[in-house]
């Protein structure tokens, strides 16, 4: 437990973690101000990565800003295609042939379940224990495999198209999904639960540390797995559906204990969760074309609309506003780690450094995403 | 004998090579080992299976610049690295790592051991204090309150073995252990009753993976918390002598566990003991270390804390009273 300081502390000092420090995972630096070894104030300090993406959006046209969208999360970089080229079908009013919606969703889960594995990797990692984070790679090098095959990249897929995708999926790449399905189910137990999940330091470390209450997700905007450990049952996928997703069969994960071990587990079950999509999309695959009829130049009429998809890490937003011309007038982009770093402030103050530095591992954080 | 100056001397140079060899190899034997749990192959290149890793990096670190950076206070910060090697080197005075194989034969060299495993913990402080670096000065705060901590259920233990062996020279109570594994102090059998040695054992081990400070009880260096701990501002020779130290404090642990509870240089059967036993028995403890750090994740202080105060040492504590009655009322 955490214990919460009781009075006020006599002494202060300030710590800078980051922007260069083995646990952010990236150019993210946090003030904290500590009394001991308690976090008396939590302040993430943003921007050291902003590439300004919106208003590189805004100077292109609509296929120039295709390249940008896995640039911000790389880690599950076919969510941020969808949600983007969703926004522009929907401006332009493009039918997507069904062939390409399984395929989306087919690529995108695998994504999902290779951005969990390396989160669960690099967030034991965060807990002093290096070896789980190998045999994690040794499964999602298997995903970036089989997503080369297709997409022809290995992290920043830049793979959908507006109205379709890039390259139709082949045999290979069928059987060596159903393979790779096979193998991590067969893994998941033994080399994720039996050494890790069920660890009694590990447990001891993450039961009923960094408690998000469910006004606290509200408060800040949190969604994804910090907001399903908070016992709040809302998926994009299901609660706004879109793509194929109403035709197949899952289960939301979702945990009530609101602490940091709520959004491990919710983690974990969706890798079994993407699994069983993966399976029922390959099962029910429909023929025909991948790519729908588009104009080489898009110039879809005035219009303002907002394309919701659910990423690794939350419910990712694009908002597009077009004025008749060949790129948007304005892309806004909702990014959910933004929301989930913002919440760590209030959450952290208390706790002990190695219990706030676990519990921003929880967050499961991607810098580049939060600075866009 | 003892008057011949070539013993110590011999000794000496023994010892010093066997110090040398341990903390450069151990290194290489971690990261070989390490490799090998994380199903790759670890360091290749230098050598046939890597076996000059070590004398790559030897030389690497000691053609660096000791930097010492402003601010911090010069004096301590040189003097710590070289105070973790000094007692680490020093205590194997008093290994008896067989018959008459012994440096120096002391009669309080229990006493002696621990004594100077103490200053090891003085080097990490000093070094935290004088980097000037809060993370550093956290791990020199967090390591003084762990040895403290764990200090406490070894030194219990060890009493049990003092009581039970009757005296606190290490070669005296390895000779007690000699004939085989049955006799060794982990299955001690005093006056028809079996004593609950194997308590201790576990509590002696647990202990001295905390005062070697290796994970899951490296507080000090828990580098995803405190980048480097300790360690942080120290370049060269500075870091490779605080990384030696730390390996040879882990040999003098696994050679204090082997005298006091796994007889020492005896072999499991009682056949031809000698001091191949003993350097098996210290490796097959120090592969354990290994294994033990890359398997786990990392405690949190306090849980560190309370295992030490409300487990191990009311558990020790009851150990050494059944102990103490089962030898002298039965």
């Amino acid at each position: 437990m955490t214990v919460p300081i009781q009075c006020a502390p006599d002494e202060t000092f300030v710590l800078n973690l980051g922007p260069q420090h083995p646990a952010t995972h990236g150019v993210l630096r946090v003030k904290l101000t500590m009394d001991g070894e308690y976090v008396v104030k939590a302040e993430p300090v943003l921007g050291y990565i902003h590439r300004m993406h919106e208003k590189m959006a805004e100077s292109g046209t609509f296929a120039q800003f295709m390249g940008n969208t896995p640039r911000m999360d790389y880690l599950s970089a076919l969510s941020y295609n969808q949600g983007y080229v969703m926004a522009v079908e929907r401006a332009a009013g493009i039918q997507v042939p069904e062939r390409a919606e399984y395929i989306r969703t087919i690529t995108v889960e695998l994504n999902r379940i290779s951005s969990h594995l390396l989160w669960f990797g690099a967030f034991v990692l965060d807990l002093g224990g290096f070896t789980p984070l190998l045999y994690a790679f040794d499964d999602r090098e298997k995903i970036l495999d089989l997503l080369e095959h297709v997409t022809g990249s290995r992290l920043t897929y830049c793979y959908y198209r507006f109205g379709g995708v890039y390259n139709d999926i082949d045999d290979d790449f069928i059987t060596g999904t159903r393979a790779f399905i096979k193998r991590l189910r067969s893994r998941l137990p033994s080399q994720y639960h039996d050494l890790v999940t069920g660890n009694i330091i590990l447990i001891k470390r993450l039961k009923d540390i960094g408690i998000i209450s469910q006004e606290i997700c509200r408060k800040y905007g949190a969604t994804g797995p910090v907001l399903r450990g908070s016992g709040i049952k809302y998926d994009v996928r299901r609660n706004e559906p879109y793509s194929i997703y109403p035709e197949l069969k899952f289960d939301i994960p979702c945990y009530k204990e609101c602490d940091s071990m709520a959004r491990y587990m919710v983690r974990m079950d969706e890798i079994e969760q993407s699994l069983r999509i993966i399976e029922q999309a390959l099962d029910k695959l429909p023929g025909g074309p991948v790519q729908a009829k588009v104009p080489k130049t898009l110039k879809p009429a005035a219009v303002d609309c907002y394309a919701n998809v659910e990423a690794a890490r939350g419910s990712f937003g694009c908002r597009l506003v077009c004025d008749g011309d060949k790129g948007p007038y304005r892309l806004k982009l909702r990014s959910p780690t933004y929301s989930n770093l913002s919440l760590f402030g209030e959450v952290a103050e208390g706790m002990l450094l190695a219990d706030a530095l676990a519990f921003m591992g929880s967050l499961d954080l991607v810098i580049p995403e939060i600075d866009r | 004998m003892e008057t011949s100056i070539w013993r110590p001397i011999l000794f000496l140079v023994g010892i010093m090579a066997f110090a040398g060899v341990n903390a450069a190899w151990l290194g290489w034997c971690e990261r070989k080992g390490a490799g090998h749990i994380q199903r790759r192959i670890g360091p290749k290149e230098v050598g046939p299976y890597g076996l000059w890793q070590p004398l790559a990096d030897g030389i690497k670190l000691m053609t660096k610049q000791l930097l010492v950076p402003q601010g911090v206070d010069g004096i301590l910060f040189r003097v710590a690295p070289v105070l973790m090697m000094i007692p680490a080197i020093t205590s194997m005075v008093a290994i008896p790592f067989s018959e008459g194989l012994q440096a120096r034969a002391i009669d309080l060299s229990v006493l002696l051991i621990f004594a100077l495993a103490s200053i090891g913990m003085m080097a990490i402080l000093l070094g935290g204090w004088a980097s000037n670096n809060k993370y550093s000065l956290i791990s020199a705060a967090r390591s003084v309150s762990q040895n403290i901590a764990y200090e406490i259920p070894m030194l219990i233990t060890v009493i049990t073995i003092v009581m039970v062996s009757g005296s606190m020279n290490m070669e005296e109570i390895a000779k007690d252990q000699m004939g085989g594994f049955w006799h060794w102090n982990i299955f001690r059998v005093e006056n028809g009753t079996f004593l609950y040695m194997w308590i201790s054992f576990l509590i002696f081990f647990i202990c001295s993976v905390a005062e070697t400070n290796r994970a899951p009880f490296d507080m000090a260096e828990a580098e995803s918390e405190l980048v480097a701990g300790h360690m942080t501002e120290y370049s060269s020779m500075g870091f490779g002598l605080f990384m030696m130290g730390e390996y040879l404090n882990i040999v003098v642990g696994a050679c204090l566990t082997t005298v006091l509870f796994l007889g020492g240089w005896d072999c499991p059967l009682g056949l031809l003991p000698g001091v191949w036993w003993f350097l098996l028995k210290i490796y097959i403890l120090i592969f354990s270390f290994i294994w033990i750090r890359w398997t786990y994740p990392r405690t949190q202080i306090y849980k560190l804390l309370n295992l030490s105060w409300k487990v191990l040492i009311p558990f020790s504590l009851v150990n050494l009273l059944v102990t103490a009655v089962f030898l002298k009322v039965f």
